[in-house]
């Protein structure tokens, strides 16, 4: 199959497409404009309806209402938006509507900058949103990775009636990579009983509805919805490992940052340090099981991010204690560079305090 | 025998939770019976606002989805554009899409949206226990306007109807009030035509209807009745704003 030479945002779009996707509601936003400027011409081709809302929070309840109703809906944002967007994904996990959100993330908090970040971990990982809820998220780490992930993220999302995640830093946005787009992709729609389509009198009203007043049912519906997401990490954690039972170090860090820290290990290993890498796909479920492969003597984990420290948190949870955990991050759409973070390795190595 | 009157097929046989009084339910009659009167109860899917009318999901017989705080219209706007020959309302109290809600309702209507809202102003916040609403009218007393809304702290309260009938996609507004027997067969007419609208494919249509809170004014039903007649239906005229073809 030919490879084509796509923007992230485009490429992202045109997977979701192929994907199933036929409804997309958005709100401009750098840095992910391409993604609904693409499905604003594309859709109309496909037989779908693109169509710009009045705000993040009237895109992802359009979703709301169009998931309910038996649609591929997607919606996507950029950091503040998906700040937004949080009500909505609260109402829509409760609900149990299947739908795919990405976000193209970049500098904040507040209106911070447009320059790519990763500091949105705790708002897709914690929920944002109020409530014992849980998103799939997904962090791809190149252009090919966010179309194999977008392209079964509908799929995913219906046979859990969980909303998948996409969480792509702006550099996964806005970077062109040749990628593969299969047309052939054969999706597994689920069968959807619950949806409201009408009952032309000949069913029961089915009834879409996020309120238990009695706190027993309540407590019984987030049990429901707690044994989904176990079933979710039993069967959907992701990621990348490499050399971690016989490294000297372990650097920890997903999407883009984990590209970076590929040539800080090459760098590191030119100095005698043996570098071991662990990169989650999945950001939740978290792959903590991860961990146990990690060399017992290893002299600490790095853990390397786009934020003031975020992931971190989960990789403290993973290591129970076990290796000494550092942190090497930039933030505020300042990207590190392969030898800042090779520096910390070797150092982590020779047994000096980073 | 002849039947005169029963129950509508349009309202489930679940038992209202609304006050004693309340006008929520004759509304709820209303909107069921112009659902069945056009025969497209089967065809209907309904969102349910936040508010006194949030278990109207449970009240109306056809296929629901109950909506956070305000949404409803965006809500419905996802629906209708998923399924555009099916019948899609919103129904929504004054906090919910006169407050919180003014956002989504405001571009549902911009936007000439294909769905019909029933907009239940009661002058107040029931569901929460009386607070002001962006509709409670000057001097009205509530939990957070105790000696009364004054226009210099709350400024003077919001005509939904007019603003909206200021929109080209607002092809049918109109407001009535469910206070006495004539008025209630206008409001029932009004509910059909906005349906009408949709069916028609003209664009947004939105009944606005006068109601009340015996609860939370503190009030007899009829005396509440009263009130409303003397004191909203001269604030908030009854008649209709936009009707298309007309
Ligand atoms: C985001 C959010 N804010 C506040 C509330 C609390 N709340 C529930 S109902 C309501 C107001 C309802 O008033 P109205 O829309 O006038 O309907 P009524 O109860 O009078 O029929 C409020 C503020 C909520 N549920 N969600
Ligand atoms: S509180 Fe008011 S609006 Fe709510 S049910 Fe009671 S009377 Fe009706």
């Amino acid at each position: 199959m030919a490879k084509l030479l796509m923007k992230g945002n485009e490429a992202i779009a045109e997977a979701a497409i192929r994907g199933g996707c036929r409804y997309f509601f958005g709100y401009p936003i750098t840095p992910q404009n391409e993604l609904p400027e693409y499905m604003s011409v594309r859709l109309g081709e496909v037989g779908g309806v693109f169509l710009q809302a009045e705000s993040e929070i009237g895109a992802i309840n359009m979703v709301y209402g169009a998931a309910a109703s038996g649609a591929r809906a997607m919606t996507s944002s950029s950091s503040p938006g998906i700040a937004l967007k949080q009500e909505g994904i609260s109402y829509i996990c409760a609900a149990q509507l299947p739908c795919v959100i990405v976000n193209i993330s970049r500098g904040g908090p507040g209106l911070g900058g447009i320059q790519p970040a990763q500091s949105d971990y705790f708002q897709a990982t914690r929920g944002g949103g109020n409530g014992d809820y849980r998103l799939i998220v997904y962090a791809p780490a190149n252009l090919q990775e966010a179309v194999d992930i977008t392209l079964e993220a509908f799929d995913i999302s219906e046979k859990y009636r969980v909303p998948v995640f996409i969480a792509g830093d702006g550099m996964i946005g806005q970077m062109m990579e040749p990628v593969e787009i299969p047309e052939g992709f054969v999706s597994q729609s689920a069968e959807k009983d619950w949806t409201t389509t009408g009952t032309k009198g000949q069913r029961a009203p089915n009834i879409i509805n996020t309120l238990y007043l009695d706190p027993l049912k309540l407590e019984e519906h987030n049990i429901k919805l707690d044994n989904v997401y176990k079933l979710i990490e039993a069967n959907e954690t992701r990621y990348e490992a490499d050399s971690l039972e016989d490294c000297d170090v372990v650097c920890a860090a997903y999407g883009m940052t984990s590209r970076i820290a590929r040539s800080s290990i090459k760098i590191a290993a030119s100095s005698g340090v043996k570098v071991g890498m662990l990169r989650p796909v999945s950001l939740w479920p978290f792959p903590y099981g991860a961990f146990d492969k990690i060399n017992p003597k290893a002299k600490g984990i790095l853990c390397a991010e786009m934020s003031m420290g975020q992931m971190l948190d989960d990789v403290k949870i993973g290591s129970k204690g076990r290796w000494p955990i550092h942190f090497y991050g930039r933030s505020g759409g300042m990207v590190p560079t392969p030898d800042e973070i090779a520096e910390q390795l070797i150092k982590i190595a020779e047994g000096k305090s980073v | 025998m002849s039947i005169i009157y029963e129950r509508t097929n349009g309202l489930t046989k679940t038992s209202t939770h609304y006050c004693p009084g309340c006008t929520h339910g004759l509304v709820h009659k209303l909107v069921g019976e112009c659902l069945v009167e056009l025969g497209v109860l089967g065809e209907a899917i309904g969102v349910a606002p936040v508010g006194c009318g949030v278990m109207a999901y449970n009240y109306f017989n056809c296929d629901m989805q109950q909506s956070a705080h305000g949404r409803a219209p965006a809500v419905a706007t996802g629906i209708k554009r998923v399924l555009p020959d099916k019948v899609v309302f919103t129904y929504q109290g004054d906090g919910d899409l006169a407050s919180i809600g003014t956002n989504e309702i405001i571009h549902a209507a911009h936007r000439g949206e294909k769905i019909t809202t029933i907009f239940v102003n009661n002058a107040i916040y029931g569901m929460t226990g009386g607070q002001m609403a962006p509709t409670t009218l000057i001097g009205q007393r509530t939990t957070t306007s105790k000696s009364g809304r004054t226009v210099e702290h709350s400024g003077s309260p919001i005509r939904v109807s007019e603003m909206l009938a200021t929109l080209d996609g607002a092809r049918f507004i109109e407001r009535v009030a469910v206070n006495n027997p004539v008025n209630v067969r206008r409001a029932k007419r009004a509910i059909k035509r906005a349906f009408e609208t949709q069916l028609a494919g003209e664009g947004f249509a939105m009944v606005e209807v006068l109601s009340s809170c015996p609860t939370n004014w503190g009030m007899e039903p009829l005396d509440a009745l009263k009130w409303l007649k003397e004191n909203m239906i001269p604030y908030y005229p009854l008649g209709n704003l936009r009707n298309w073809g007309v």
